[in-house]
């Protein structure tokens, strides 16, 4: 069993600690305990029942530390020590997980470290390594972020919207050290799809499945980045890429559109052109506009400018990007590569220079300082 | 979630408000400065937002490759220099507002006579990794 299938148990069985009158904090520690030992035991013996398996241990776990605090604090508790079955967990319980680990009053940081313990079943070192921080701050980020959900009434239903931002911040943070939190991302958003039926939990996944298509030709070798329209549209992941676009076709089927779906049919356009050349750029568009109405964003109306630019030609995109504030990240990257193709290398050089000095991470700022490096070259000669 | 560097420096920074030397400080102004210093840090750990904290001697060495064949030149220190780094903390934050307020916390360290010494600090953000979706 893959350390993955272990993980996938995570929520349920927290869940039926939970509902047999576990307090969050305490059963989350318990299961992660199970976790752990299920990851040394399981590989010689593979239990019959593995979630069965884990609910005695994390139980028989919670029930260690419940008694040694109760001595501790000499004073009475109320667990008891061999419950029956109790009532069966039922989806609900796994769901309102979901929903506590995004509560909106956790800061973003906090939900993505409580999603990827409680949920994800990762474990606090794990999650440190991936977020470049140390253990003992990522100890203490989740314990404060348990304290305060801990007076969040369990049984009340929260907003799918607050776990699906979680989940896209993981999934856009990429991957770093060991472990991969694009893929994490993708199995905790198939995961949530599973227990909850939702147009934009499926959108989400859509999204993320086209995007993770193309992370093998995302990068040259050299680490660098390579950009959309030079990919080698070969090495996109097609299995991928179709799971994506089934998803997403069932879901806009639905007719309650929201950003990940529009998002999502944004990057299903890109996956349906064999070559860049033979993007339809009037299309992504107009679902760009579908997106400024439901989002407000300053990247999408970036965006936008830039398939405007394709779609009509770069001086209508130059158009659009006056339109635009020329204070928001990427404005003067989108502004080089537009007087690019209309042919002001002079400008675009220029700006590509400019916007690498404000780039926010290292490969963009790589790419463009090659991108101005290119231009200038070009133009010496 | 982003990460930020504190920079202080021995000398290159704006004059600070209470800008007296730490050598004309007591012992213990000393002592309650360190300790401010540790329990900042302690605190940070406590929220969840320290990554890590270090301290440079004031005096380093200037070292440049010198070609083929040849160990590489040192010289210095120069007494022109005029920036020089005294050390640092990093920290990971939600917010750039986050990063200000813990830095105007850190500047707060008492120095002579027990008040704050309203210390210029660096604030740089970090760059970050690329992230997946873009378009």
């Amino acid at each position: 069993m893959s350390d993955a299938l272990v993980r996938s148990l995570t929520p349920s069985v927290l869940g039926i600690l939970v509902r047999r009158g576990a307090d969050f904090a305490a059963a989350e520690d318990a299961v992660q305990d199970a976790l752990i030992e299920a990851v040394r035991v399981w590989p010689a013996e593979l239990p019959r029942d593995p979630k069965g398996w884990l609910v005695t241990v994390a139980w028989r776990r919670f029930l260690d530390a419940t008694r040694a605090d109760t001595a501790r604090r000499r004073r009475e508790d109320r667990v008891d020590e061999e419950p029956g079955p109790g009532p069966a967990p039922t989806v609900d319980d796994t769901l309102q997980l979901y929903f506590l680990c995004a509560h909106p009053s956790l800061t973003p940081s906090s939900a993505v470290a409580l999603t990827l313990r409680a949920v994800g079943g990762l474990t606090t070192r794990q999650i440190a390594q991936a977020y470049l921080v140390p253990e003992a701050t990522m100890a203490q980020r989740i314990s404060r972020a348990k304290r305060t959900v801990s007076g969040v009434r369990f049984d009340k239903a929260g907003d799918v919207a607050t776990v699906l931002r979680v989940f896209y911040l993981v999934f856009n943070e990429g991957y770093s050290g060991d472990v991969d939190l694009a893929a994490e991302a993708i199995r905790l958003t198939r995961q949530l799809a599973a227990v909850i039926d939702h147009p934009e939990v499926a959108g989400l996944l859509a999204l993320m499945l086209l995007h993770h298509a193309r992370r093998a030709a995302r990068t040259a070798p050299d680490g660098s980045l390579v950009p959309l329209a030079e990919q080698d549209r070969g090495r996109w992941d097609t299995e991928s890429i179709a799971e994506g676009v089934e998803i997403l076709q069932a879901a806009l089927a639905r007719d309650r559109l929201g950003e990940y779906q529009a998002q999502a049919a944004v990057a299903a356009l890109h996956a349906d052109a064999p070559i860049a050349a033979e993007t339809d750029w009037v299309q992504i568009v107009e679902w760009y506009d579908e997106l400024a109405r439901l989002t407000d964003s300053p990247v999408v109306r970036l965006n936008r400018a830039v398939a405007v630019g394709e779609a009509d030609g770069p001086r209508a995109g130059l158009a659009a990007l006056a339109a635009l504030d020329d204070a928001l990240p990427r404005h003067t990257a989108v502004a080089a590569y537009l007087h690019e193709r209309d042919g002001d290398l002079a400008t675009a050089a220029r700006l590509y220079a400019e916007a690498a000095q404000k780039a926010p991470n290292l490969a963009e700022r790589d790419h463009l300082t090659r991108q101005a490096a290119r231009l200038n070259t070009r133009q010496r000669r | 979630m982003a990460k930020y560097l504190l920079l202080k420096h021995y000398r290159g920074a704006p004059a600070a408000v209470n800008d007296v030397p730490m050598a004309q400080w007591t012992p213990e102004e000393i002592s309650a400065h360190v300790q401010y210093m540790q329990d900042f840090a302690d605190r940070l750990e406590g929220t969840g937002e320290f990554v890590e904290s270090q301290a440079l001697a004031p005096e380093g060495t200037w070292v440049r490759y010198d070609g083929e064949g040849h160990p590489p030149v040192t010289d210095g220190p120069f007494a022109e220099t005029k920036d020089v780094i005294a050390g640092w903390m990093v920290i990971d934050v939600d917010t750039h507002e986050r990063a200000v307020e813990l830095a105007g916390e850190l500047s707060a360290a008492p120095g002579a006579g027990g008040k704050p010494i309203h210390e210029w600090l660096e604030l740089r953000p970090f760059l970050t990794g690329a992230h997946t979706i873009t378009e």
